[in-house]
C-alpha cells in the first residue's frame, strides 16, 4: 500500500491574470489542501513560477501534474520528493524586547536557531529565520514561554536539483518568442469620467 | 537562420476588413465580427442584453454576412451551438450577455468541456471601470467559468480584441477542442481603435495541441497487434474530431478486429459495418462487455474509459495488454493503465499504425461477439423491436425512424432512457449522425442542440428523440425554431415518468418511486401555439404513418409517442459491477 507523502508541484506558466485561481481549483476540485502556494518570476522574463506544497499519494500527484501541465498557459508542471529538491522558507517572530534583553537563554536560543534580527524597538523586536519547516516550528515552540507576539511563516521556495536541461530549454523559448506582456484593468479609478448606462 | 517559408507559416497574413474597403478604425463590436468572419463564421447563437448591446448594435450592419439565431434562453443557445459544430465539424458561436445571460451558459459550457465540443463563447460585461463594485449585472464569470473552460480570458481594451479572438478560436478548435469564453467589457465594445486587420493564430508558445507521435510507441502497438489473438478496439469520438473516420476504417479492415464504440463514437464508423460489434458500457451491448474481459490487446482510441464505459475498474480487461491512442496526453493511464501509451493525433498515428500491421482476419474471435448478438437478440433485442404487446416500445419507435431515414438522418438525443434506447439501435451510415449529451448528461440538450445541428448539416434530416422529462426542461426553444423557421423533427417518447431515474429505483432501491412520476402538459397543443405541426400516437398501428408524416412534413414537426410506462433498458452492467457482470434482465 502505498501511502500519502509530501511532494513539491513546480509549475512554469505565463503571467497572467486568473490563472493562479486556474491552478488553485484543480486542487480544491480534487478536495486536496494545499499545503504552501508561492508564485514568483523565475530566471527566464515573463516565465512565471508555482511552487505548492501538498500531501498526497504519488498516483494522484503525477495524474495531476498531467491536468495542469495540459492548461493552455502552463509551459511546464514537475513533482518531486523532498530529497530531489533544495528548499527553504522564512518566518518572521515578533517578540518583546525587554524579555529579550533580560534573558540571556533567549539570546542563546536565537543563535541556536540562526535567528537574525530584523528591526528592534523599545517595545519589540522582530525576528527572522530561514530554513526547513521543522526548524521555523521549532523556534516558534522556544519563544513562546518569551510572550512571542506574531508569527508569520512564507510558503515554501524550492529548487530542483536536476532542473539544467529544463533550464537551457527555457531559455532558448524565451529568446525564440518572448512572452506576451499582463493588460491589466487600466479604469478602476476613471469611475467619475465615463458615462454609463 | 529561419528560411521565409517556415516564417511565412508562423506568421500568417492579416485579413482586411470584411467591407473589402480600407478601415482606419473600428469599434470593439466591429472587431468581434471582422474576427468571426475571418474565421468562417456563418451562425451565431445568442441573446441581447445591456452589456452586449454594442455588439447587437453592430451586428445589425452585418445582417448579411452573419445569421444570428436569436434563441430563447442561453443555455438553449450554447446547446444549440453545440449541436452546430457536433454536426459541422466547425467552432460553434455564442453571444450572451453579462450576469444571468453568462451564468445560464455554464451547463453548456461544462457540457463542451466533458464531450471535448469547441466553441466560442462571448459574454458581454459592465464597463470596465464598474468591475468589482456589484454593478446592475456584473457577476465574475470569468472566475466562474474557469473549470469548464478550456480558456477564458476578459477584455478591457478593444485593442486586445483581434488577438484574443484569434487565439480563441485556435484554442476551442484545436487540439483536443473544448470551449473558450471571452468575456468583453462593454468600454472595450465601445472604444474606437485602428484596425489592422485580423491574423489567424496558429500557435501559442505554452500550448501544445498535439503531443509528437514517439515511433517506438507505434511500433510496439504494431507488434503486440500483430501478435494478439483476441484484439479488440474501444473507439470514441476522438476518430470524429481528429476527422479520422477513413483512417480508422482502413486500419480495422486491414487488422480485422472487432470494434465497438462510446456514446459518443457511435456514428464514426457505419452502423451496419461487419466489424461495427455495438455499443460499450452500462447500457451497451453484451458482447462488448462480456469480451472486454477476455481479449488479450484491447486498443483504446480517442476514449476516455469513463466510468460508465469501464464498470467496476480494479475487473476491468485486467488480462488484457492496452494500448491507449489519445491526443491528450493527460487521459492516458488516467482510469486504466496502458502498456503502450500512443499519444498523439489519430489521423496521424492510425496510418502508422495500418502500415505495420498485418493483414489479418479474426473470423473465431468475431464469432464469439456474433454468438452473444444472438443471446442478446434472443433475451432482448427481439422483443424490443417486434414486442407482442401492445405496448408501445422506445425501441420499435427507433427501428421506424431507422427504416424510413435509411440511416441517413442526424439523431439528437436527450438524457436517460430514450437516449441509451436510441443510440442502441439507431442506425447511421455517416459519421457526425450522432449527437448527445455524454459525459454531463443534461436534459434539456436534446431541443436546443437539434435547432444548431439543423445549422450544421442543413441539408440533412434532423430527428430530436427526447423524453416527456428533458423536453419540459428546455421547451422554450420551440420558440426559437417558429420564428427561425427551423426544420426539425421532435420526437418525444413519452412514458410519464423520469424513466431512467424510475428504473434504478424500481431495480435499486425496492421500487420506491420517488418523484420521478411528471405530468406533462398537451405537447401537440403547446407545439401548435407555436404554430408546429403535430400529432400524438399510442397504437402501433399508427406508427409508420404517422413517423413518415412527422419525416416527410415541410417544416418542424412534433411527434409525441406513447411508450410503455414501467419499461426497462436492458442489457444493463449495475454501478459498482464489472462489465462482464452485465445482465440481460
Amino acid at each position: 500500500m502505498s501511502t500519502k507523502q509530501e511532494f513539491t508541484i513546480t509549475v512554469y506558466t505565463e503571467n497572467q491574470i486568473g490563472l493562479l485561481n486556474r491552478i488553485a481549483i484543480m486542487f480544491s476540485r480534487r478536495k486536496i489542501n494545499i499545503e504552501s502556494l508561492n508564485t514568483s518570476p523565475s530566471e527566464v522574463d515573463s516565465v512565471h513560477r508555482f511552487t505548492i506544497v501538498i500531501n498526497e499519494f504519488e498516483e494522484v500527484v503525477k495524474k495531476l501534474v498531467r491536468q495542469i501541465e495540459k492548461q493552455v498557459e502552463v509551459l511546464k508542471a514537475y513533482y518531486n520528493t523532498e530529497d530531489e529538491i533544495v528548499w527553504q522558507e522564512m518566518a518572521l517572530y515578533k517578540v518583546p524586547t525587554d524579555i529579550i534583553a533580560e534573558k540571556v537563554k533567549v539570546e542563546r536560543l536565537l543563535h541556536q536557531y540562526g535567528a537574525r534580527a530584523v528591526v528592534i524597538r523599545k517595545d519589540y523586536t522582530v525576528f527572522e529565520t530561514t530554513g526547513h519547516r521543522e526548524e521555523l516550528e521549532g523556534l516558534i515552540k522556544a519563544l513562546e514561554p518569551y510572550g512571542l507576539i506574531e508569527f508569520v511563516r512564507s510558503a515554501r521556495i524550492a529548487i530542483i536539483k536536476a532542473s539544467k536541461g529544463f533550464h537551457e530549454k527555457l531559455k532558448e523559448f524565451e529568446e525564440h518568442e518572448p512572452g506576451e506582456e499582463v493588460i491589466e484593468n487600466e479604469f478602476l479609478d476613471k469611475q467619475d469620467e465615463v458615462f454609463t448606462m | 537562420m529561419t528560411n521565409a517559408t517556415t516564417l511565412e507559416a508562423k506568421t500568417p497574413k492579416a485579413i482586411p476588413h470584411s467591407s473589402g474597403k480600407q478601415v482606419d478604425e473600428v469599434t470593439g463590436s466591429q472587431a468581434v465580427l471582422e474576427a468571426f468572419i475571418a474565421e468562417g463564421v456563418d451562425t451565431i447563437f445568442g441573446y441581447p442584453g445591456g452589456a452586449i448591446m454594442p455588439i447587437y448594435d453592430a451586428l445589425y450592419d452585418y445582417h448579411d454576412r452573419l445569421k444570428h439565431i436569436l434563441v430563447r434562453h442561453e443555455q438553449g443557445g450554447i446547446h444549440a451551438a453545440q449541436g452546430y459544430a457536433r454536426t459541422s465539424g466547425r467552432t460553434g458561436v455564442v453571444f450572451a450577455t453579462s450576469g444571468p445571460g453568462a451564468t445560464n451558459l455554464v451547463t453548456g459550457l461544462a457540457d463542451a468541456m466533458i464531450d471535448s465540443t469547441p466553441l466560442v463563447c462571448i459574454t458581454g460585461q459592465v464597463f470596465a471601470h464598474l468591475l468589482g463594485t456589484d454593478a446592475f449585472q456584473e457577476t465574475d464569470v470569468v472566475n466562474i467559468t474557469t473549470p469548464v473552460t478550456k480558456w477564458n480570458y476578459q477584455v478591457t481594451d478593444a485593442t486586445e480584441i483581434p488577438s484574443v479572438l484569434a487565439k480563441a478560436f485556435y484554442i476551442a478548435g484545436s487540439g483536443r477542442p473544448g470551449p473558450v469564453l471571452i468575456d468583453i467589457t462593454k468600454n472595450a465594445q465601445l472604444q474606437k481603435f485602428a484596425y489592422q486587420g485580423y491574423t489567424p493564430c496558429k500557435h501559442i508558445r505554452s500550448y501544445r495541441p498535439k503531443p509528437i507521435v514517439r515511433k517506438e510507441y507505434v511500433e510496439e502497438a504494431a507488434k503486440l497487434i500483430n501478435a494478439a489473438e483476441k484484439p479488440f478496439i474501444l473507439f470514441g469520438q476522438g476518430v470524429i474530431l481528429g476527422k479520422a473516420e477513413k483512417e480508422f476504417k482502413a486500419f480495422i479492415e486491414k487488422t480485422g478486429i472487432p470494434s465497438a464504440w462510446t456514446v459518443l463514437g457511435l456514428s464514426a464508423l457505419p452502423t451496419d459495418h461487419p466489424l461495427n460489434v455495438g455499443m460499450l458500457g452500462m447500457h451497451g451491448n453484451y458482447g462488448p462487455n462480456v469480451l472486454t474481459n477476455e481479449c488479450d490487446v484491447l486498443i483504446a482510441i480517442g476514449m476516455r474509459f469513463d466510468d460508465r464505459v469501464t464498470g467496476r475498474l480494479d475487473k476491468y480487461a485486467k488480462q488484457a495488454k492496452v494500448i491507449h491512442l489519445d491526443i491528450d496526453p493527460s487521459e492516458i493511464d488516467k482510469n486504466v493503465k496502458s502498456t503502450v501509451p500512443l499519444w498523439g493525433d489519430c489521423k496521424e498515428t492510425l496510418p502508422m499504425l495500418t502500415q505495420l500491421v498485418e493483414k489479418k482476419e479474426h473470423k473465431e474471435w468475431l464469432a464469439k461477439f456474433n454468438e452473444y448478438t444472438r443471446q442478446e437478440v434472443e433475451a432482448v433485442i427481439h422483443d424490443e423491436l417486434n414486442p407482442t404487446s401492445e405496448i408501445l416500445t422506445m425501441g420499435e419507435v427507433i427501428k421506424t425512424v431507422n427504416e424510413l431515414t435509411n440511416g441517413d438522418a442526424v439523431i439528437v438525443t436527450d438524457v436517460g432512457q430514450h437516449q441509451m434506447v436510441a443510440c442502441r439501435y439507431a442506425k447511421f451510415n455517416q459519421s457526425k449522425s450522432n449527437v448527445t449529451s455524454g459525459g454531463l448528461g443534461t436534459m434539456g440538450f436534446a431541443l436546443p442542440a437539434a435547432i444548431g445541428a439543423k445549422f450544421g448539416a442543413p441539408e440533412r434530416t434532423v430527428v430530436a428523440v427526447i423524453g416527456d422529462g428533458g423536453f419540459q426542461m428546455t421547451l422554450q426553444e420551440l420558440g426559437t425554431i417558429m420564428q427561425s423557421e427551423v426544420n426539425v423533427k421532435i420526437l418525444i417518447l413519452n412514458n410519464r415518468f423520469l424513466g431512467m431515474v424510475r428504473q434504478w429505483q424500481q431495480l435499486f432501491h425496492d421500487k420506491r418511486y420517488s418523484f420521478v412520476d411528471i405530468q406533462s402538459p398537451d405537447f401537440v397543443m403547446l407545439a401548435k401555439s407555436y404554430g408546429i405541426a403535430g400529432k400524438s400516437i399510442d397504437q402501433r398501428t399508427d406508427l409508420k404513418t404517422a413517423v413518415t408524416e412527422m419525416i416527410n412534413h415541410n417544416g418542424s414537426f412534433l411527434l409525441e409517442v406513447m411508450v410503455g410506462k414501467e419499461n426497462n433498458v436492458f442489457p444493463m452492467v449495475p454501478q459498482g459491477c464489472s462489465v462482464s457482470e452485465i445482465r440481460l434482465k
